[in-house]
């Protein structure tokens, strides 16, 4: 009988990202409502002295596969090591974060369990001890309850929206052998070029300041690169600006770009385009700034300012600055 | 070099998706239905690769009838042949039973690479391309924004939070396209002519020996939870709205 909520833990060069945390958490939630145990797996080179920490967000215990193999990270490496455990151990249910390594991980993980899986979800709660997950479809524009009828059942989280709480447990580490033969490995990271820039990643930003075809050439950006400074927030773009060339791909926000759920989003000349709409509606609190009362993207924010952004955005910066200062 | 692209038939981005009253799915009248963007970029660099090293290019889609427009587009665009997966007991699967019936159809044929798009824009699960790599025994590199191929393996460029990684993998292997891969072609109209005598074989569960599974299944749609009002920061100088507006920022909605 499938017993115990399992997380999958994410860290990169031996940090944890914060997602690991946020698992942990709704983990631990999940198992005292069903009086059952939170166990963490975690893969890496030289991570077994991290492992602990994880006790403090309510894991009673990691099972940790560390070896040289592991780092960086590969499918087929992760994947085969988490499989094996998880198959001996037998967990009801088994949650990894739906960030890109989580995804291309707990993917993989369906496969080699047979089982199902309810991606980027945004709440969970039991209903007769099986879990139900809450999830955005068409990118937020409807969402469905999920259902997970084999085991382990499983789901990926949404960076950003469970909350990390701590909760001290155990965290009693025990190693296990994941048992791989290097040759049997197929893929090989060559290189791992890192943005230098230092920014914080849209999908894992608190606070976004993000600018749309109102900007009117990317040298428009710099007010709100002034902005984001001030704020500490991370620069997004709409599909218009990405696609004019004006910001990177990596920048865009909506259907076909990131889906991001930060504190605070300020939408600057975005007129609200739907597929834009879609990435950016579960953020908590949304400012919309454009010249254009009708704009569709005021029907979406909490707090909203009729104007020019090239007039409002420097003042919003100073204004900023004085109350953070 | 015998090149598959999965692709799957989904709403416009523009479409207002409305749920039925009853949760138990969305209202399709009236929805414009176009290839999942992301398959898109997988068509093409399927394309691309055939342009250059020779072969054929192999367009498989799982979906109800309406799905051989996405297959018929794909050929415009110059893919060879087609496999249309059509059988009402496997359209509502989930992932899978998507992954199981692709993989029993691209069994059938010769291949050296796989594209699926990372994901499909309508259900947003993601997961296809990783179960139809596990159940091929492939290796997979996802969200793949640049491919370059050499003898029998692939480099692909994977972009992950604040990185771009390099990653080496050998042939054949599943690969999900990620924006950023290329610029899809738009189909010619000597395309579009020459893509209706193009083959394409229809097959349903029975004959790929699959049936549907229900691991994952949703119970219930739900409309998106409504957001509250808001408040238009009233004024004619933009100094005094800005200062309002930091002011709300920080005391009401303590997001600062």
């Amino acid at each position: 009988m499938a017993k115990g909520v399992w997380i999958v833990a994410e860290q990169r060069e031996g940090a944890f990202r914060k997602i690991s945390f946020e698992l942990a958490s709704t983990a631990r939630k999940l198992a005292d409502e069903l009086g059952d145990e939170v166990c963490a797996v975690l893969v890496g080179s030289g991570v077994e002295g991290i492992a602990g920490e994880l006790g403090k967000y309510g894991v009673d215990k990691v099972y940790v596969a560390d070896d040289a193999i592991f780092e960086p990270y590969t499918t087929d490496a992760h994947a085969a090591a988490v499989a094996k455990i998880v198959k001996e151990k037998d967990p009801a249910i088994l949650l990894l974060g739906a960030s890109a390594q989580g995804k291309d991980l707990s993917s993989r993980l369906v496969g080699k369990l047979a089982t199902g899986m309810a991606t980027d979800c945004t709440d969970l709660r039991l209903d007769g001890g099986k879990l139900v997950a809450f999830r955005p479809m068409y990118a937020g524009k409807c969402f469905g309850e999920i259902m997970i009828s084999s085991f382990p059942q499983m789901a990926s989280l949404r960076p950003n929206v469970f909350s990390a709480v701590e909760n001290a447990k155990a965290g009693a580490v025990e190693k296990f052998d994941a048992g791989i033969d290097a040759g049997q490995l197929k893929t090989k990271v060559l290189e791992v070029q890192k943005e230098t820039s230092g920014k914080v990643d849209l999908t894992e930003a608190n606070l976004i300041v993000s600018g749309g075809r109102g900007m009117q050439g990317p040298d428009g950006y710099s007010v709100l690169e002034e902005l984001a400074g001030v704020l500490g927030a991370t620069v997004g773009a709409s599909r218009a600006a990405v696609d004019a060339g004006w910001r990177p791909q990596t920048d865009q926000v909506g259907q076909t770009g990131k889906v991001v759920s930060p504190n605070l989003y300020v939408a600057c000349g975005i007129s609200g385009a739907i597929q834009h709409l879609a990435g950016m509606s579960s953020s908590k609190v949304i400012v919309a700034i454009n010249k254009d009362s009708e704009a569709p993207i005021f029907s979406k924010a909490d707090y909203g300012i009729v104007d020019d952004l090239f007039k409002v955005v420097p003042e919003l910066a100073k204004e900023c600055k004085k109350l953070l200062g | 070099m015998n090149i598959i692209a999965c692709v799957k038939q989904v709403p416009d981005t523009e479409t207002l998706i409305k749920v039925k009253t009853d949760g138990s799915g969305i209202e399709e009248g009236g929805i414009k239905w176009v290839m999942n963007p992301y398959d898109e970029f997988g068509v093409e660099e399927a394309l691309r690769l055939k342009e250059k090293n020779g072969g054929e290019v192999t367009i498989v889609t799982l979906g109800p009838a309406r799905a051989m427009e996405s297959i018929r587009t794909a050929l415009a665009m110059g893919a060879d042949k087609g496999i249309h997966i059509d059988d009402a007991s496997l359209n509502n699967g989930d992932a899978y039973t998507t992954a199981a019936a692709l993989a029993a159809a691209i069994k059938t044929v010769p291949y050296d690479l796989i594209f699926c798009g990372q994901r499909a824009i309508d259900d947003d699960s993601g997961q296809v391309g990783s179960i139809l790599a596990e159940l091929l025994d492939l290796p997979q590199v996802t969200l793949v924004t640049k491919v370059e191929v050499a003898g029998s393996s692939v480099k692909a460029m994977r972009a992950i939070e604040g990185a771009q990684l390099v990653i080496e993998s050998p042939l054949p292997c599943v690969l999900t396209a990620q924006k950023g891969l290329n610029e899809p072609r738009y189909a010619s109209l000597p395309g579009i002519m020459k893509a209706k005598k193009k083959p394409v074989d229809i097959k349903d569960a029975a004959a790929l020996g699959v049936t549907a599974s229900d691991k994952a299944k949703v119970v219930k749609f739900v409309p998106p939870p409504a957001r509250p009002p808001g408040k238009i920061i009233a004024g004619d100088d933009p100094t005094a709205k800005a200062a309002q507006l930091a002011k709300l920022l920080r005391e009401e909605a303590k997001v600062l």
